[in-house]
């Protein structure tokens, strides 16, 4: 089984080539959008890369939920509902969203995901 | 002007790689914009010409049921411009395909020289993000045969490329 640092590294160089970003860059803190400059499109990309990398299937919407976050049941008036809150804590147990939850404006939702949280949901797929 | 950024296909082996060539004429008009008195073929219509290259490969490989489209050069490297009298020969390999889209690599050639490098990602596209289809059947078919796709295009099984039933229906 992949090592903390494995994974790490894996990650990193998934990263690396889907961002076109120096490897000094990629910290656990770092942010995917804010930090890295993920776009969109990018987060496909990873995905496919993380696949390859790693031998596992990610199936879409776990590594980024649009499918809640775009639901007329659980966001209104552009911010996250507290039912909704729970869901995408539930389906994204990798990712700590208590900042989040505080202030739930949807368009921050993007700016949310780190490097670490990456690495603890790729060691949640490898163990599964 | 018509978006034709290679000439023909020279090998089209579904699903996994295909060859094309470009030949660099100094009676193309864009040849003269880049830089005065400095002909050269841009960059980006070599990145255009590779991506035309794989992604019909890409689309061949679901019968051009699939809506492709290129969505990220996610890496390209460029060795030296090529200019007036090159034949460029773009050979793309499909590294990867799932269901959401396609990772495609490969290079450029003036000779033996490389040219460029680039991969490159492309998006199979939901109905919900537009029409139908991108091209109209009869269209489609006949850009195919013009590049000479059922000319040298093989199957996996190595048999010659058929022109799918679904293209052919609307003719």
């Amino acid at each position: 089984m992949a090592t903390k640092d494995e994974v790490f590294s894996k990650v990193q160089a998934a990263l690396v080539d889907a961002l076109g970003v120096d490897d000094d860059e990629v910290t656990p803190e770092a942010k995917l959008v804010g930090d890295l400059g993920a776009e969109s499109i990018d987060f496909l990309d990873i995905v496919f890369r993380l696949e390859k990398a790693f031998d596992i299937k990610i199936p879409r919407g776990e590594l980024f939920p649009e499918d809640i976050l775009t639901s007329t049941e659980y966001v209104q008036n552009g911010r996250v509902t507290p039912e909704g809150l729970e869901k995408l804590q539930a389906r994204m147990p990798f990712a700590n969203l208590s900042a989040f939850a505080e202030n739930p404006v949807v368009q921050d939702f993007g700016n949310l995901l780190t490097v670490e949280d990456m690495c603890r949901y790729v060691e949640s797929k490898v163990a599964a | 002007m018509r978006w034709f950024w290679i000439d023909r296909y020279t090998e089209f082996e579904s699903g996994q790689y295909a060859t094309a060539i470009k030949n660099v004429s100094l009676a193309e008009d864009h040849l003269h914009d880049h830089f005065p008195a400095a002909p050269m073929m841009p960059n980006p219509l070599v990145i255009e010409g590779m991506a035309q290259t794989g992604g019909l490969l890409v689309a061949q490989h679901s019968d051009f049921v699939e809506r492709v489209v290129l969505a990220k050069l996610a890496r390209a490297t460029f060795h030296f411009s090529a200019v007036p009298g090159d034949t460029l020969t773009y050979r793309m390999t499909i590294d990867d395909v799932h269901k959401d889209g396609a990772v495609v690599s490969g290079t450029s050639h003036v000779g033996q020289r490389l040219q460029a490098e680039a991969q490159m990602f492309f998006a199979h596209l939901p109905e919900s993000r537009a029409g139908k289809s991108l091209f109209e059947p009869e269209g489609l078919l006949a850009m195919l045969k013009l590049l000479g796709v059922f000319d040298v295009g093989r199957d996996r099984d190595g048999n010659r490329l058929e022109v799918p039933s679904n293209l052919l229906e609307t003719v």
